[in-house]
């Protein structure tokens, strides 16, 4: 299929960047509604790759490397207090979460994990009697949870397709954070070699490792905050098993999936 | 959803693009590293190519990668083709140094296809041979035109009044060049 006569030269000057402003608008506004063009101009842009190729030779110095990974390495995040929200809006839901993310997870969770949660907001009240630095660390953790209380906090619930008392999961994301909660019920125990892993599918491209755990005893599983990059679009979470030290993709099929949505 | 890809198994086990991409996004260091090593020397010959200045070049090289770093969901519009589209990148950044203008373009909004397979060794030098063979049979005046506006991004106009030629023949000549740099390539 090819594309509109008038525009096929004046495509190879837009891949290039050779159009006269005036020129560069017209086509530019054709493209945006024209699929055929669009996928010419595409594959316009992977001819200048091939010549892009034809420079290959030249390396460059060490120097540079190390340049890249030392820039990476300083931009490592450092973990800053968010201003929050009214922490009163925590309680105040409406909705399948609008009881409060405790009401939520005490609806999935067995008994170790809501002692889990209240151990953790026992510790949450004894740092409240420290010192400054320690205050910022619950204002910290105050907002993690927070952020889950937003209009955009989306939950997801993952189910497996099968009859038996049935592994289930929850899983609350926010895109502009790259924040996660995950809490399981009901999964297979795995042999100690295994583990559970927990993957956000974007909207494009490969499954994301968004997370490593056992089951405990019970067969109960969370996942709190795991490194994500903000603002990635996620379609979906699915679980698979992998082995216990976990995998960058995917190397069985999803025991869980979940849609967003 | 995928296991190990195919990919994999031809790059005798390496990671693929794509699942290098995965672990940037996870923030993983040590696949940044991988996909610099083995992307580098590309986006370095085209920058330097173009500046002609290897401190120029090692710039544009700095540039992209760092910011591929803080933003990975751009490696998305790669679809796949990350060194293809790196090239590309590199070129377009390089230019806009050379020519000491801002970025015409977003990096995500480069939506690149190409058939080549930049990520095997193999398949890069099979097509970079006849990639050299087009070029030097080529014709001259197409050739001219084309590497005017690839490497000094020169614009159409500026391309006709050096080269003393109307407008619509060198438009014509430079689709003509790159096209003839895709069935150079093509299946066959």
């Amino acid at each position: 299929m090819s594309a509109h006569p008038q525009f096929a030269d004046d495509l190879a000057l837009f891949a290039l960047g050779a159009l006269d402003p005036a020129q560069r608008a017209v086509v530019e506004e054709h493209v945006q509604g024209c699929a055929a063009c669009r996928r010419e101009l595409e594959n316009l842009r992977g001819d200048m790759a091939l010549l892009a190729l034809s420079t290959s030779g030249p390396h460059p110095p060490q120097r540079s490397r190390d340049r890249l990974m030392q820039a990476i390495a300083a931009g490592r995040p450092v973990v800053s207090p968010e201003r929050t929200t009214a922490a009163g809006s925590w309680y105040g839901w409406l909705g399948w979460i609008a009881a409060g993310l405790v009401l939520v997870v005490g609806l999935l969770l067995n008994r170790s994990q809501i002692s889990y949660i209240a151990a953790l907001r026992g510790k949450v009240t004894a740092l409240e009697g420290k010192t400054a630095a320690q205050d910022a660390e619950l204002q910290r953790v105050r907002d993690e949870f927070a952020a889950f209380a937003g209009p955009d906090a989306k939950p997801v619930t993952l189910v497996v397709a099968n009859n038996h008392p049935q592994p289930q999961g929850k899983a609350v994301y926010v895109q502009s954070s790259g924040k996660l909660l995950f809490v399981a019920s009901n999964l297979p125990a795995l042999p100690d070699d295994r583990a559970y892993e927990l993957w956000l599918l974007p909207s494009e491209g490969a499954p994301v490792p968004a997370g490593v755990f056992h089951p405990d005893a019970k067969g109960g599983g969370v996942v709190l905050n795991p490194p994500l990059t903000a603002g990635v679009s996620a379609k979906g979470f699915a679980i698979t098993v992998e082995p216990k030290e976990g995998s960058a993709a995917p190397t069985t099929k999803p025991m869980m999936v979940g849609l967003v949505g | 959803m995928a296991g190990a890809s195919p990919q994999d198994a031809r790059n005798g086990g390496e990671a693929s693009d794509l699942s290098l991409v995965a672990r940037v996004r996870a923030r993983d260091e040590g696949a940044m590293g991988a996909l610099y090593d083995r992307y580098s020397s590309l986006v370095y010959a085209v920058a330097l190519r173009v500046l002609g200045d290897t401190g120029a070049a090692e710039d544009v090289l700095q540039e992209i990668f760092l910011q591929l770093w803080k933003k990975p969901a751009a490696f998305d519009s790669a679809r796949g083709s990350m060194g293809a589209w790196l090239s590309v990148i590199a070129r377009n950044r390089a230019i806009d140094a050379l020519r000491k203008r801002k970025p015409e373009t977003d990096v995500e909004d480069v939506v690149l296809s190409v058939e080549t397979n930049f990520a095997e060794n193999a398949d890069r030098g099979r097509a970079l041979v006849k990639i050299r063979e087009a070029l030097s049979t080529m014709a001259a005046a197409q050739r001219t035109a084309l590497e005017m506006a690839f490497f000094e991004g020169l614009t159409h106009s500026e391309i006709a009044q050096k080269t003393g030629e109307p407008l619509g023949t060198i438009k014509t000549r430079i689709r003509a060049a790159l096209l003839s740099l895709r069935s150079a390539v093509g299946v066959g």
